[in-house]
């Protein structure tokens, strides 16, 4: 099960690796948001994906699951969301005052 | 007073949560931002006192055993920096006060300043790796905020690229944080350190090493990774532009010192060594940035990539006087680099321009400035009884006697060219033909003046009282040379 969820992430980080490298800034912006699902997912994977109840304490369950990627999951899902709204609303901005969302027209700078 | 080493971080922390409610009040947002910093500052000396009478000061939230909750470690290289980092904000909110502008204080300018005090000295002082991730977010998030606030056309350019970088480097570092987990199942760093002595650091710790090289190289510019820098940094105003050349890329330099002298420590030869060649790398590559533009932001942001490079050489030899260099250095830097954007800040406010070419004959106009500019310049490259003088010198010191003669050389001839760099900038706006001023009418500077002084006079007294410093940075590199002093005070119970 690992080995699986292993190959999806790197499939994952593939897709963000070239969504990163384009041009577009929308496209760009998605390539974050896959990229942060794949690490997401990389922590659950690296906890181990061993069978076990749900990390809630009610009766006598024989194991649990690791309760603590969870966390740290929760805690990186909510900071990649600020992120990419603040990110999102950047681009929105970018676009009204320069009018191009092509990142290459962003250049502009005067080198001596 | 065991919570004392969390007041540095709270403090600013609440001012900050304060100033959010008085938005449109400026006067009170100056007064409570300064007053909050005062706060802190007046901790973190307090603090200094008690871990050089104590020795290293740790707690654990929620009163959990060590490697189960979040610990924080306060030890005498953390301190030091706790306090540089507020001295620093503090003089830059004061030189705010004249030089920022009211339509940017009207949008949570100060609040912002105080979150990333809170992150900068969170990730100082925390003892969990995965904490010390959140803290780089609390600080990055406030430093996005900084950057873009004014909102124009370069701003946002910049902002983008600054953004995208941190979020990938960010996205980096959970993963390794991943890796890691799933090697030693802890995330407490005195514990990882333990488990990673136990299992004798196998290749797969190395490949985190070199993980967490790339991560802190992303946040602290070392050679091939500062490509973002250089333009991010001009963007912002001058009061930013100094707080971030001042504090943030020092924060990597902190984390990637922290992790190869706490973690890493069992096969040195390939990740210290490929350190050292990245921080030569990266002191030759700012020293071509240096000496190539005419403009006076990019001349002193490409003395900080230099100034990395020279703190993790001296970090990468790993015997005592190297790193108790590294840590010289390391303080001398930030107050240095604060000090010297102030002055190209002045510089720019008189001229109205950021060309060297454009400007000339300050000296017969300005003499005080010029003078203090001077001063500083001499501190930046090393002359002996200045600040920058001594670090460098362990540095050399602990270089030679790990035969690292080549390096060594490097180091010391890239303090010629800082101050060739430096130097050009004093020749060309301050000798010469005095150039038409604009004439555009203009406050008196004085406020950005008084800031300056106290930061140029207080890296003077730093070279001037080393005899002084000395047992402090002994305590601080001491605790760098032997992690057992660090995992005991976390792990004692």
């Amino acid at each position: 099960m690992e080995t699986l969820i292993t190959l999806l992430v790197g499939v994952l980080v593939t897709i963000a690796v070239y969504l990163l490298l384009s041009k577009n800034m929308i496209r760009v912006i998605l390539g974050t948001a896959i990229l942060s699902h794949a690490i997401h997912l990389l922590i659950l994977t690296m906890g181990g994906l061993k069978k076990g109840g749900v990390p809630l304490i009610q009766g006598e369950s024989g194991s649990y699951t690791d309760a603590l990627p969870q966390a740290l999951i929760l805690t990186a899902i909510v900071i990649s969301f600020a992120v990419t709204a603040f990110l999102l609303v950047l681009a929105y901005r970018t676009y009204k005052e320069t009018g191009s969302d092509n990142l290459d027209a962003l250049r502009g700078v005067n080198d001596e | 007073m065991i919570n004392l080493l969390l007041f540095p971080i709270i403090i600013p922390f609440l001012f900050a949560i304060v100033l959010l409610f008085f938005k449109e009040r400026i006067v009170l947002q100056r007064v409570l931002a300064a007053v909050g910093l005062i706060a802190a500052l007046a901790a973190s000396l307090f603090l200094v006192y008690t871990v050089k009478q104590d020795g290293v000061q740790t707690i654990t939230l929620g009163s959990w055993p060590a490697p189960f909750g979040i610990s924080m470690v306060s030890d005498m290289f953390s301190a030091l920096l706790v306090t540089t980092t507020i001295i620093i904000t503090l003089l830059v909110v004061i030189y705010s006060y004249t030089s920022t502008g009211e339509a940017r204080e009207h949008y949570f300018y100060y609040s912002a300043i105080l979150f990333m005090v809170t992150g900068v000295n969170g990730a100082f002082t925390t003892g969990d790796i995965f904490n010390m991730f959140v803290f780089f977010e609390v600080l990055l998030i406030a430093s996005y905020v900084l950057i873009v606030l004014g909102g124009e056309k370069r701003q946002l350019r910049e902002s983008i690229k600054y953004i995208l970088i941190n979020v990938v480097s960010s996205a980096l570092f959970v993963i390794t944080v991943a890796y890691l987990y799933s090697v030693v199942g802890t995330l407490n760093m005195a514990d990882i350190s333990v488990k990673i002595a136990e299992i004798g650091q196998p290749g797969i710790i190395t490949v985190i090493a070199v993980l967490m090289l790339i991560v802190f190289g992303i946040k602290g510019s070392i050679f091939p990774l500062y490509f973002w820098l250089p333009g991010s940094y001009a963007a912002p105003p001058i009061p930013v532009l100094a707080l971030f050349g001042a504090l943030l890329t020092k924060v990597g330099v902190y984390a990637i010192m922290r992790t190869y002298t706490l973690f890493f420590v069992h096969q040195t030869d390939f990740t210290h060594g490929l350190l050292m060649v990245l921080s030569i790398l990266t002191i030759i590559a700012g020293c071509i940035g240096a000496l190539a533009y005419f403009d006076l932001k990019q001349i002193v942001i490409y003395n900080i990539v230099i100034a990395v490079g020279v703190i993790l050489f001296g970090a990468a030899q790993m015997n005592e006087s190297g790193l108790s260099g590294a840590v010289f250095y390391l303080l001398h830097d930030m107050l240095i680099k604060g000090a010297l954007f102030f002055l190209i800040g002045m510089i720019i406010y008189v001229t109205g321009t950021s060309d060297l070419r454009k400007m000339g004959g300050l000296m017969k106009t300005h003499p005080s400035l010029g003078w203090f500019y001077l001063i500083a310049a001499f501190g930046l490259a090393g002359i002996p009884p200045l600040s920058g003088f001594i670090g460098k010198l362990l540095i050399v010191e602990g270089a030679f006697q790990a035969d690292h003669i080549w390096g060594s050389i490097v180091v010391l001839a890239s303090s010629l060219v800082v101050l060739l760099s430096v130097i050009r900038i004093f020749i060309y706006a301050f000798w010469g033909e005095p150039q038409a001023l604009p004439s555009v009418e203009r406050k008196p500077y004085r406020g950005m003046m008084v800031p300056t002084v106290v930061l140029v006079v207080l890296s003077v007294l730093y070279g001037v009282g080393t005899e002084w410093l000395l047992p402090y940075m002994t305590d601080a590199s001491n605790v760098l040379l032997q992690p057992s002093i660090y995992i005991d005070a976390v792990l004692k119970e």
